[in-house]
């Protein structure tokens, strides 16, 4: 294949892991140099993202109509009730605006959506020009807080501000005020959160139905099919269980500092990850072994008819290489053991947004020769890809077509899923995916892998 | 139902806008930049919006969209993005290669007051734009305009940009193309060519956004108007701009450097839209309209009167882009059908102008709005008000068409869960054929499922 420049100063982001080579760390948490074709985003994407799940609050972008646009219903996070968060408020700020504030324009806003929509709670995220022009949003929500009687809280996500990771941070400031609000008192001692679980095609029902019958109470999910009172709630949980290392871990963190509750951190992807996320929980409740008993049934039942069904793809897919490029770093763990179990190696893993710690605990899982990247671009994707001969890609909406155009499989773990990959059922989707995309019919009309048919 | 909270009765909003008809500039620049070859368009401003924009354009066309961006950090917004800019252009051309960066302004850097005509001046004199190689600029705050807005500044931005009049015309003639589909941009060259009329077109996003599938993934892809094609867009004998809103500040802007003339033409969608521009073409090229074209025009008119029946009084909703909309209502009349409710995000008195125009004599009564507050929200309860039989739009239509359970046709920008759009063209008159296709198979088949088991038809 042609030559492929690594953009330079992009060299430290990269490395092969390599036997008997002393490595320096992988530089990462730093933002993507002027000019890269990043597949990154900013600091609202994080908040938006995070919060966005909450069906039963208002959701709105105060800055121009873009925003709020390219947020609009585009996570498929699944509500069992209201749908306020699949619409798409703006205040849609004019060039008038930008000159003389905003404020006036949002307040109104307010007053007539919460006027309209009578929601639980309102998040009132800011955009890039709200940090310049200098609206003080605080004050206006406070204002409304006031008038309308609920929760009207201030998301500063300027997209300017940091990375996509500070957004997260900046979504868990707000529930932080929420977080404390709600009454505690029916609250069992046998009881969690689930943080980190957005319900991408119903997966926190799946994860939730699975605690329950191991008798733990779900007192909130944060956020996946949230609601505000729940979120009021959450901290009367004796336990916090964390996924998605990113995007919620600040929050456990400030939920132990403020009422002393303990976080685990857990994953549901692929069968070695999803069981001990239940025995993980279970182990912290020592007085019952009742709750082990029945977190080992769980797993015994699931996996008992899960893992014959997954015996075709594995025959199939024996030998076949990945390739991971996801959002977070500790999906990437658990792809690579789910992988594993299917007969896949992985040849090339990166995140977007991955810190030190991540990194080398990726060098430690991965194979010898396994290429890892962090805040990757199109040119190095397809360039690993090629060379290290990948007949899979996992990640997003932007890598998919890329991923056709070299004529390999492909499987968004991203906001795009349309089936659950979460939980045992979701391994089996996974599995399901992958071997219906590697072993599809149509590559054996396609070009392949920068060849020829 | 997910829109169950709208109300019927509409009231006048402050500020609010609730499920926007438009979106925002940048993503118009971008789209319009791809259509021209080895360009790579280049988001001056947040990571998010650059990120934003492919993936929407993404999920438009189910292509790679590459497109780079200036990465803005907070120091970046204090001390302006020049820095930035200049890094980016480097990179840039030493990592990607481009022949061409075509920079677009997003809401942050035009409030920091960035002056990219400046920086990118700069870049050249300070040699770091490598012989033959181009830095193009447009500006487009987010904050004024639409997504409509962003692609016609971007194609003016072309126009002003690269010809050049060397003084010796050349025997062509110059199509700017409105917003478009690869498809309508195809279908374009294909009819010009029938006509036996030389063109440049630009931009033309055909085999950039619906390229094959080749076992590579290329930066590049083989389409897009090339560098020599818009240098000698100077030398054309006339420009035809198809779309007043998103084509015609190209025109003026090549007549204004390069003197060359120009007429405002309707993007060709629909029977009318579509003899306008073969007329305009014939005459302008004084060339014949050759057979093959009049019995396409004849199949469509054909089709028209086979149905017409089950066209006529069918009361129709519609929402997008003006250029779109202006001779898609025209063809809706056309086609003795009824638009009741009339809806573009995107602002400006040329929308009310043409629309009153156009709807005055033949339906007067028919709602129209645009601009700020004209979003489905207020389409929605004017359905509600008055009901239609059809609904035509981009995808986010769909809710809209879910709970009023109204026949769906998808049209305009963006489509997220369909295909289509990038391969079948609805301009010319085979485009009008397919658009009146889908609206036959819309309605009859909503009548096929409800019709009475007695009233149940073989044979419409």
């Amino acid at each position: 294949m042609e030559q492929i420049t690594i953009l330079e100063g992009r060299q430290k982001q990269i490395f092969e892991k390599k036997k008997g080579v002393a490595q320096p760390d992988i530089a990462c948490d730093t933002s993507s140099l002027s000019g890269s074709v990043s597949q990154r985003a900013c600091v609202f994407c994080g908040s938006r993202v995070v919060l966005y799940p909450i069906a039963d609050a208002i959701h709105v972008v105060h800055g121009p109509i873009g925003c709020a646009a390219y947020t609009w219903d585009i996570r498929g996070a699944v509500s069992s009730g209201p749908e306020l968060h699949r619409l798409s408020f703006s205040t849609d700020l004019q060039e008038m605006d930008v000159i003389y504030g905003g404020e006036k324009k949002l307040y109104h806003s307010l007053i007539e959506l919460i006027e309209q929509y009578k929601p639980k709670a309102a998040f009132i995220y800011s955009t890039c020009i709200v940090g310049l022009i200098g609206d003080d949003i605080d004050a206006v929500c406070k204002k409304v807080a006031k008038e309308c009687g609920i929760p009207v809280l201030p998301v500063h996500s300027e997209g300017f501000k940091g990375t996509k990771k500070d957004g997260y941070k900046a979504a868990c400031h707000a529930l932080m005020k929420l977080i404390g609000t709600g009454s505690t008192e029916e609250i069992s001692k046998y009881s969690i959160n689930i943080l980190g679980e957005f319900n991408l095609a119903g997966e926190a029902w799946i994860i939730r139905q699975y605690y329950e019958k191991m008798g733990i109470e779900v007192v909130a999910t944060l956020t996946g099919d949230g609601r505000i009172d729940a979120v009021r709630q959450a901290h009367g949980a004796t336990l916090n269980v964390v996924q998605c290392s990113g995007s919620m871990t600040w929050l456990a963190k400030e939920m132990e500092a403020k009422y002393g509750i303990p976080y685990i951190r857990v994953s549901y992807f692929g069968i070695e990850d999803m069981s001990k996320s239940l025995y993980d929980v279970a182990k912290y409740f020592p007085d019952r072994l009742d709750i082990m008993e029945a977190a080992k049934e769980v797993v015994s039942e699931e996996v008992k008819s899960l893992y014959p069904s997954l015996q075709k793809f594995k025959k199939a897919l024996t030998g076949k290489k990945a390739a991971i490029y996801v959002g977070g770093a500790f999906k990437t763990f658990s792809l690579i053991k789910a992988l594993r179990s299917i007969g896949m190696s992985v040849v090339l893993a990166g995140s977007q947004t991955g810190d030190k710690n991540d990194y080398a605990r990726l060098k430690e899982m991965c194979d010898e020769g396994t290429v890892i990247v962090d805040d990757s671009n199109p040119v190095e994707l397809s360039k690993f890809i090629l060379e290290k001969e990948a007949d899979l890609l996992i990640g997003g909406v932007k890598e998919r077509p890329i991923a056709f155009k070299l004529g390999i499989g492909f499987c968004d773990h991203n906001h795009e899923r349309k089936i659950p990959l979460a939980g045992f059922v979701g391994m089996y989707n996974f599995a399901l995916e992958v071997y219906q995309s590697v072993m599809s019919p149509v590559w054996q009309f396609a070009p392949r892998k920068g060849g020829t048919l | 139902m997910l829109l169950r909270h709208t109300s019927k009765e509409v009231k006048e909003r402050e500020g609010l806008t609730i499920n926007p008809a438009k979106t925002c500039q940048p993503i118009g620049a971008m789209y319009a930049a791809l259509g021209i070859h080895g360009c790579l368009p280049h988001s001056h401003g947040s990571q998010g919006c650059c990120s934003y924009h492919r993936s929407t354009l993404t999920r438009h066309y189910k292509e790679p969209v590459m497109a780079a961006t200036s990465s803005f950090t907070e120091g970046a917004s204090v001390f302006g993005g020049q820095a930035n800019l200049l890094a980016a252009i480097e990179t840039i051309f030493s990592v990607y290669e481009p022949d061409i960066i075509a920079v677009h302004s997003t809401c942050l850097s035009e409030t920091i007051g960035d002056d990219l005509q400046q920086i990118t001046r700069k870049a050249k004199d300070d040699g770091k734009v490598p012989e033959g190689k181009h830095v193009i600029f447009a500006s487009t705050p987010s904050f004024i305009g639409s997504h409509v807005t962003g692609y016609a500044n971007m194609v003016a931005g072309i126009a002003a940009q690269f010809p050049v009049s060397t003084g010796l015309k050349k025997n062509q003639y110059n199509i700017i193309a409105g917003w478009m589909e690869p498809s309508d941009m195809r279908e374009v060259k294909r009819l010009s060519k029938e006509l036996g009329v030389k063109i440049v077109l630009f931009p033309d996003t055909s085999d950039v956004l619906d390229a094959p599938q080749t076992g590579k993934h290329v930066f590049y892809p083989k389409g897009g108007t090339t560098i020599a094609e818009l240098q000698s867009a100077g030398d054309s004998l006339a420009s035809l701009a198809l779309g007043p809103i998103s084509a015609e500040p190209a025109a003026i802007a090549l007549e204004k450097g390069c003197k060359v003339p120009f007429e405002t033409l309707d993007i060709p969608i629909g029977l009318s839209a579509t003899d306008r521009f073969i007329m305009a073409l014939s005459k302008v090229a004084s060339v014949q309209v050759p057979d093959e074209i009049t019995a396409e025009r004849g199949r469509l008119v054909d089709v028209m009167a086979d149905m017409e029946q089950y066209l006529y009084g069918k009361r129709v909703a519609l929402f997008g882009d003006p250029d779109q909309l202006f001779p898609l209502t025209e063809f809706l009349l056309d086609l003795n059908m009824k638009p009741v409710h009339i809806v573009s995000g995107t602002p400006g008195q040329r929308f009310e102008k043409q629309m009153r125009q156009l709807l005055d004599e033949r339906s007067p009564e028919t709602n129209f709005r645009n601009g700020l507050q004209a979003d489905m929200f207020l389409l929605h309860q004017w359905m509600k008000n008055e009901p239609v039989d059809l609904l035509i739009g981009n995808t986010y239509g769909k809710y809209m068409a879910r709970d009023e359970d109204v026949p769906f046709i998808r049209f305009g920008f963006p489509i997220l869960d369909r295909i289509g759009h990038s391969y079948f063209p609805s301009v010319g008159y085979g485009g009008g054929l397919r658009l009146v296709e889908k609206i036959l198979n819309a309605l009859m088949d909503r009548q096929d499922r409800d019709a009475l088991e007695e009233k149940f038809e073989l044979v419409m």
